[in-house]
């Protein structure tokens, strides 16, 4: 075969050569179009997949790790959950390279059997200063609102980050959650000699060929022409296939599905065949299509939407295709399942492709090599004596507000349905989202989380903060934390400054999972994210859910009544490294993370969850970018129908004042609660040993911040209020 | 008494009006699959929220040819009652059941939020439990809320107290800030605000339920 083929594809001179021994001849056209995607790192991780085995799979809650998602065990229920990214299909096309990335997560959901219940998006863009970052930012909410407003799963929560290295090479991880009763629940495997390989859902067409194998696993370059590469999403036809799937799942018929994702065909057939240790042959003819004269390799490579291979009991295909015909979608068999681990496509009647199953599946391992980057040890020392203090702390606390990284998202999660279902307990805008089990007492809480800044600045460490976070998040709204997926956004993983990161942040992640007991159970890496100006920060999106025992003890982030009494658990040092408070006023990345302690971690998430579970607390939430006044603001202003403001008059600790009011010291928890609480409060905080003080109290209509008998904060609500609501949506209508 | 529930394709708030009716109201309710041409025994059907056939043509567009809605016409006719939400009211548009049409919202953006109505008709089968002049807190979640009707249709409307329910402050554009109007027999209700969504307090509010126990209130004293 010619080199040009193969490399077209992406594939390295001594892949080929492997993929000629592992045939003993000269692969086919089709073939090699089939290795080339199960051996992309998209498919098959050949180069993380070493690191990633370290990722720990169980916790407190009984862990279940399937073929395309993973989950948790709750009672009865299975909660299954997973998140994926689509970043380079956004950056090229935002609205179609968004929406297909919420419909190819949903259907590795309720391809497990699980109804989804809830979609939560984690998104980086460049900053919105340039008109292709607001083009990206409003395309890609536009194809989040499109695709999940119509297949009516809520959104319910995520977060939005923006800086620099974003530009070029946007990230857009969608996480999808849901729920089955746990003995309903399919994997996604072929086997039983003789049953049914059936197709279901939208035509095959040309939309996305080489998708996963061109766009997922290169770099970008300036000028090239992507566009066909990316697929074309219709949430109508998905909306029905969720139905019809369910509906036919119900019948007991179907033995294993699989979404028809990246690499389409290819993949839901070697890797069915490969988990069912099963063979699987098909006939392309038999494949419906919506376009005429299509190349065998087009078929089996292609990208299109909304489609899905099903291993159905031998004699229930026509039970099956009826309900699928029902909702107006395909259903035909094109194929059986083997017994000799052989997957083996024909085109009219002709062998094309005869491969083994574990053989397409079993990408190869490279051991990476990693390099500290340079940049670590001039960036990590920060003199902080050579930053001047600034003379205007209102001035400070206002701009940080109105910054993109920390204003409140209200523009975007408007546009999203985050209602429907009629299980959003917690509306967006608070430290989780929570959403109800029907039928049970219990509510899933989740949330996603990553400062990216502190990954670049210390890659394990951050990512430790990541894992940290999440779980404060989760703690805050009065859940236990329970399981992760994590979504790996990296660079290009053959240079070794990159792979360092990499590498780095797996072991923060196991790190702080092992030290907090939550599983990772799911999860997507996706390298190569770069432009020609350099590598994206390393951002190991991390999403969390955990688990609600008593929705009536749901907590939010605002505070709730006057004169309750506001409580700060935790410490605050003298850290400025890689703040918001550095980058927004000085431009300045620089520093260290902020330490992190992961035993006092502990100490103030037990309190927490503790004294919520008791009932004795009004309102908690997690102070994180922007510090302790950032929060406080927070936690005044975001209800906005009933704003409470508060005096905050003891902050126990002898540090620079913007440290002091901005500075990103971890595992801090502002709560408060009525004052025949407080004692109790203050008991279960010596209990746990976690840092404990009584810092201000609720009231009137402005947020004060005194100390030592200087006022440093002094703003009314409706001030905070305007610089925080309506300073994004501005920023996007700028020309 | 019972409840119907029709389900178009890309309808996604079925299951959460057949949740109300069954688990909050306890009274008996089925699914309608919209081929359905018998609605016997049942003495209310509700059109829910949702993105019929993807609305990818106009909202309600496509759905209103579904054999349901003939079917459906006729039920109206010989008194039964309807309530059309969201999706379910452009449908009802679209059906010519209920007069106006629906545009873009004013902003260009799908909106979802809680809003605040007021019970401008209380001498509804769909109202009849709230107060002139309630004020109901109700979200609502569309792309194309944005009533219309000529000022003639309008005048007529009001004079005939067809506008049961208007916007506080009109989020979309709707002419005279409409939420709901009724027929002029008064017993095919169109809104646009989520009342399955708002009839439980863990939820945020519980005004929507009383649309259903009016309904439910209604049909018991027409016995």
């Amino acid at each position: 075969m010619k080199t040009e083929i193969y490399k077209s594809l992406g594939l390295t001179d001594e892949e080929y050569k492997k993929i000629v021994s592992v045939l003993k001849r000269e692969p086919t056209p089709t073939e090699i179009a089939m290795f080339s995607v199960e051996w992309s790192e998209h498919c098959g991780y050949p180069r993380s997949r070493s690191l990633l085995k370290l990722l720990p799979k169980t916790g407190k809650y009984q862990t279940l790790i399937g073929e395309d998602s993973g989950g948790i065990i709750v009672d009865d229920l299975a909660i299954v959950f997973k998140m994926e990214s689509h970043n380079h299909p956004s950056q090229v096309e935002p609205k179609q390279g968004a929406a297909t990335g919420i419909g190819g997560i949903i259907r590795d959901i309720f391809t497990a059997g699980a109804r989804p219940v809830a979609l939560l998006d984690s998104l980086r863009f460049g900053p919105l200063t340039k008109s292709y970052n607001r083009y990206l930012m409003k395309g890609v909410v536009d194809g989040i609102a499109f695709y999940g407003n119509c297949v009516g799963i809520p959104t319910v929560g995520g977060e939005i980050y923006f800086d620099e290295s974003y530009t070029g090479n946007c990230l857009v991880n969608a996480m999808c959650i849901g729920v089955a009763k746990k003995d309903a629940l399919v994997r996604a495997r072929a086997y039983g000699l003789g049953n049914a390989i059936m197709y279901v859902g939208a035509s095959t067409g040309r939309d996305g060929i080489g998708g996963c194998s061109v766009l997922a696993s290169r770099e970008f370059s300036e000028g090239e022409e992507k566009r066909p590469s990316v697929q074309i999403g219709d949430p109508f036809t998905e909306k029905c296939l969720i139905e019809a799937t369910l509906e036919a799942l119900a019948t007991g018929h179907i033995l294993g599905i699989k979404d028809m994702g990246a690499a389409g065909l290819t993949c839901s057939t070697s890797e069915m065949a490969s988990a069912g240790n099963a063979g699987i042959e098909i006939e392309l003819q038999l494949v419906p299509k919506r376009e005429a004269g299509m190349e065998p390799w087009e078929v089996m490579m292609s990208e299109s939407q909304e489609r899905m291979l099903a291993c159905v009991k031998e004699g229930k295909e026509d039970e099956v295709k009826l309900i699928f015909t029902k909702w107006g979608l395909n259903a035909v068999v094109v194929g059986r399942v083997s017994d000799d681990g052989i997957v083996r496509i024909k085109d009219k009647g002709n062998i094309i492709a005869e491969i083994e199953a574990h053989a397409l599946t079993q990408a190869p391992i490279y051991e990476m090599s990693s390099k500290e980057p340079d940049y670590i040890n001039s960036l990590n020392h920060l003199d902080i004596n050579s930053i001047a203090e600034p003379k205007d702390y209102n001035k400070v606390l206002l701009k940080l507000l109105g910054s993109p990284s920390l204003a409140t998202k209200e523009w975007v999660y408007e546009q999203y349905d985050h209602m429907v279902g009629t299980n959003t307990i917690a509306l967006p805008g608070s430290d989780a989202a929570v959403i109800r089990l029907k039928e049970t007492n219990k509510a899933i809480a989740a949330t996603t989380d990553c400062n990216s800044r502190y990954c670049y600045l210390n890659p394990k460490r951050g990512a430790e903060i990541a894992v940290a976070e999440a779980a404060r998040n989760l703690v805050c709204s009065g859940a236990e934390p329970a399981a992760v997926t994590d979504c790996l956004n990296f660079g290009n993983p053959e240079k070794p400054d990159r792979f360092w990161q990499f590498k780095g942040c797996i072991e923060g992640i196991v790190n702080a999972c092992i030290s907090l007991h939550i599983p990772v159970v799911s999860g997507n890496v996706s390298f190569y994210n770069e432009s020609p100006k350099g590598p994206i920060y390393p951002t190991p999106a991390i999403g969390m859910i955990g688990i609600i025992d008593d929705i009536d003890k749901t907590c939010t982030q605002y505070f709730k009544k006057e004169k309750d009494i506001i409580i700060l658990l935790g410490i605050c040092k003298e850290e400025l490294g890689g703040s918001e408070y550095l980058k927004e006023i000085y431009g300045l990345i620089k520093g260290n993370a902020p330490e992190l302690d992961l035993e006092l971690e502990k100490s103030v998430q037990c309190t927490v969850k503790e004294a919520i579970k008791e009932g004795l607390v009004s309102s908690a939430h997690d102070c994180s970018e922007g510090g302790l006044a950032v929060a406080l603001a927070e936690c005044c202003i975001s209800n906005r129908g009933k704003m409470i403001g508060a005096t905050i008059y003891n902050l126990p600790f002898n540090l620079r004042k913007d440290a002091l009011l901005f500075g990103e010291s971890q595992s801090r928890v502002i709560i408060s609660c009525g004052k025949e609480s407080f004692d109790k409060i203050a008991d279960i905080a010596k209990k746990n040993k976690a840092p404990f003080c009584a810092i201000g109290e609720c009231g009137g209509n402005d947020l004060k911040v005194v100390n030592n008998g200087e006022e440093l904060i002094s703003l009314l609500l409706e001030k905070l209020y305007a610089e925080w609501a309506h300073s994004l949506e501005k920023k996007l209508q700028e020309r | 008494m019972k409840f119907g529930v029709v389900v178009f394709p890309g309808s996604n708030c079925d299951r959460d009006c057949y949740y109300v009716i069954k688990d909050i109201l306890r009274k008996p309710v089925s699914y309608i699959w919209h081929k359905e041409t018998d609605l016997n025994g049942f003495d209310c059907v509700i059109l829910p929220g949702g993105f019929s056939h993807g609305d990818y043509l106009r909202a309600g567009a496509i759905a209103r040819f579904s054999p349901v809605m003939n079917t459906i016409a006729d039920f109206a006719d010989k008194g039964g009652v309807v309530i059309g939400i969201c999706n379910g009211f452009q449908i009802l548009l679209e059906a010519g059941l209920l007069p106006g049409a629906m545009l873009r919202n004013k902003g260009l953006h799908f909106i979802c939020r809680y809003e605040y109505i007021k019970v401008e008709n209380s001498d509804t089968p769909f109202t009849g439990i709230y107060k002139m002049g309630q004020i109901l807190r109700m979200p609502i979640a569309h792309n194309d809320g944005n009533y219309y009707l000529d000022d003639e249709g309008v005048a007529d409307l009001e004079k005939n107290k067809q506008v049961v329910f208007r916007y506080l402050s009109n989020p979309n554009g709707s002419v005279n800030n409409i939420a709901g109007i009724v027929n002029k027999k008064g017993n095919i209700l169109g809104m646009m605000p989520h009342p399955e969504r708002s009839s439980e307090t863990a939820l945020g509010s519980k005004d929507g339920l009383y649309i259903f126990e009016s309904m439910v209130k209604w049909l018991e004293n027409k016995r």
